[in-house]
């Protein structure tokens, strides 16, 4: 995961306001802060989670990203994070619009369930794929809306949301997605970094 | 109140011009400190109290003999630590242990002030206590800390002194008092008033004190810092040494018993008419008003960091409307933070052993203390 984190600290530039929108312990976060002279802020559901990221000095609220981030005024956020977590989100689209307003951008991170192995699973085995980020089982997981690599891209499309930039991440390998190499990075990424805007 | 003890307080030579519109001159502020100022001076936290605190936040309280109402929280090694910070608590103005209040002396009537006292806000409030920082010499306090009442008070203290503090912690308290507070606190006034002992608040120069009244608006606001569960838990139906049900109006129920003993302890240690004259306090605190109906301009240009708690149980002051606070720092991008604890143990859970809640707190403080 430090890949993700240095991906992300690499689309952030200096000086800036950041939020972290499920930020769970603070790592990410902390990671952030260590590397970069940015101002940042999280919200995390879980209360032993955003106890733990007090307890770090962390600047974080307690909240329910699908309600509380209407708290924040439009663009007060320069860069607003997501990582892995808007597949876990009862209302992904809601919360994109919200990402986009808070923030002029956003990072979102998605694992790739058009990964070949992923595919691979359930085509062989014909049971819920599980992998390495993908963890859990179908009755216990709390992602809601797994999409791909291509999914995010047609999203994007759809709703003219400019994708600024695209990464692949294969284990610790990390590639720009393209057009013309869509296919083919929806099928061997593991992860999948946007950058975006409205 | 006790006479013989000594009570540490500074003479404020500096007029106070009151809320009321009234001017206060030389008057007490009482006080008490724990731990040491360093040399930088850079590690002081200012403690406000309660409803029915005082300076004693720690160690014992001489006039009660017992614990310091903070003992959980403040003290050597503990949340906020006296073996590193310098802590200062002051008794409120319209207090009752050894600050200006209604119990002192009228020196142009030589009679005890009793009603004949100003009105007193949490500005009020916290304007006096600023001058502790003149006192210490000390350029910025470290940290301003409270709970209920005292959280109104680290409110209004960021509100009126922006760069005074580098941290805020407000903790299970309001930005205004809802109506369902007023009312609590209007029901412990008039079970004072309605004391034939309170005699228009004359007491003191008579002789009298209304402890019938003070204590049943003890008895009251006792219920209200607890929870439904908590006192279910404790209390249930058990009965008070007896085995069965008396038939009379005895206190039969333990929660009855424990109510009363509530009641006549307090009656010992507070002022009636302080009583009146804080919860009024309390119920004029409108943050949101002092400022035209916008909660986030009380903070602007605020570089103080805040931390808000709030407890699950509360429901004195429920963690909706702490929520309001964070939602009004969020909105000029002040740096808040929110925590909603787990308790069952209702709005005192501030005040009692929460270790979800004391852990937060210290290694907050302590983490805030190094960051600059």
């Amino acid at each position: 995961m430090k890949q993700e984190f240095k991906i992300i600290a690499n689309l952030i530039e200096a000086n800036t306001r950041v939020l972290d929108v499920g930020c769970g312990d603070g790592t990410l976060m902390q990671f952030l802060k260590n590397n970069k002279k940015i101002d940042i802020r999280g919200i995390e559901i879980s209360k032993n989670n955003v106890q733990k990221c007090i307890g770090k000095g962390l600047t974080v609220i307690e909240g329910d990203a699908e309600k509380d981030l209407s708290q924040f005024p439009d663009g007060s956020f320069d860069f607003v994070i997501l990582s892995q977590t808007l597949q876990a989100f009862l209302n992904p689209e809601k919360v994109i619009t919200e990402l986009l307003r808070v923030g002029k951008k956003a990072i979102v991170t998605i694992p790739n369930f058009g990964y070949w192995k992923v595919r691979l699973h359930l085509l062989i085995k014909g049971t819920m794929p599980i992998t390495r980020t993908l963890p859990d089982e179908w009755y216990n997981t709390p992602n809601l809306h797994m999409c791909t690599i291509k999914d995010f891209f047609n999203f994007c499309e759809n709703r003219r949301i400019n994708l600024y930039k695209s990464i692949a991440l294969q284990n610790l390998k990390s590639s720009k997605i393209t057009n013309s190499n869509l296919l083919f990075k929806n099928l061997t990424a593991v992860l999948g970094i946007f950058l975006i805007e409205k | 109140m006790n006479k013989n003890i000594n009570i540490k307080s500074l003479i404020i030579d500096k007029p106070l011009k009151l809320d009321c519109g009234q001017t206060i001159n030389n008057f007490p502020l009482a006080y008490e400190t724990y731990g040491s100022l360093n040399e930088k001076k850079d590690n002081a936290i200012l403690v406000f109290h309660a409803l029915t605190g005082d300076q004693f936040v720690s160690g014992i309280n001489p006039i009660t003999k017992k614990d310091g109402w903070w003992s959980y929280a403040v003290g050597s090694g503990k949340a906020i630590d006296t073996d590193k910070y310098f802590i200062i608590c002051a008794n409120v103005i319209g207090g009752c242990l050894g600050s200006f209040g209604p119990s002192n002396t009228n020196t142009a009537t030589n009679k005890i002030y009793g009603t004949t006292f100003p009105v007193i806000t949490i500005n009020d409030m916290v304007n006096a206590q600023y001058n502790l920082l003149n006192f210490f010499k000390i350029k910025k306090l470290f940290a301003v800390v409270g709970g209920s009442m005292g959280g109104m008070q680290v409110l209004q203290f960021v509100s009126n002194f922006p760069d005074k503090t580098k941290v805020a912690i407000p903790i299970a308290t309001t930005s205004n008092h809802s109506a369902q507070n007023i009312a609590f606190n209007e029901l412990g006034r008039q079970s004072i008033m309605a004391d034939t002992n309170w005699t228009n608040g004359d007491y003191s120069n008579q002789n009298k004190n209304p402890d019938k009244g003070l204590s049943v608006a003890r008895m009251a606001a006792h219920i209200t810092y607890l929870s439904k569960k908590g006192l279910q838990e404790k209390f249930g139906r058990k009965l008070q040494e007896r085995d069965d049900l008396k038939f009379s109006f005895d206190a039969d129920f333990q929660i009855e018993s424990y109510l009363r003993h509530q009641g006549s302890v307090f009656v010992d240690r507070f002022d009636a008419n302080s009583y009146l004259y804080i919860t009024r306090a309390m119920d004029y605190f409108d943050l949101i008003k002092q400022f035209g109906g916008n909660l986030s301009k009380a903070f602007t240009n605020t570089k103080t960091k805040f931390l808000v708690i709030s407890f699950t149980s509360d429901w004195l002051y429920p963690t909706s409307e702490n929520k309001e606070i964070v939602i009004a720092l969020n909105a000029i991008g002040a740096d808040v933070g929110f925590v909603e604890i787990e308790s069952d143990k209702g709005h005192d859970s501030f005040l009692l052993n929460t270790p979800t809640f004391l852990n937060t707190l210290k290694d907050y403080i302590n983490t805030s203390y190094l960051i600059n």
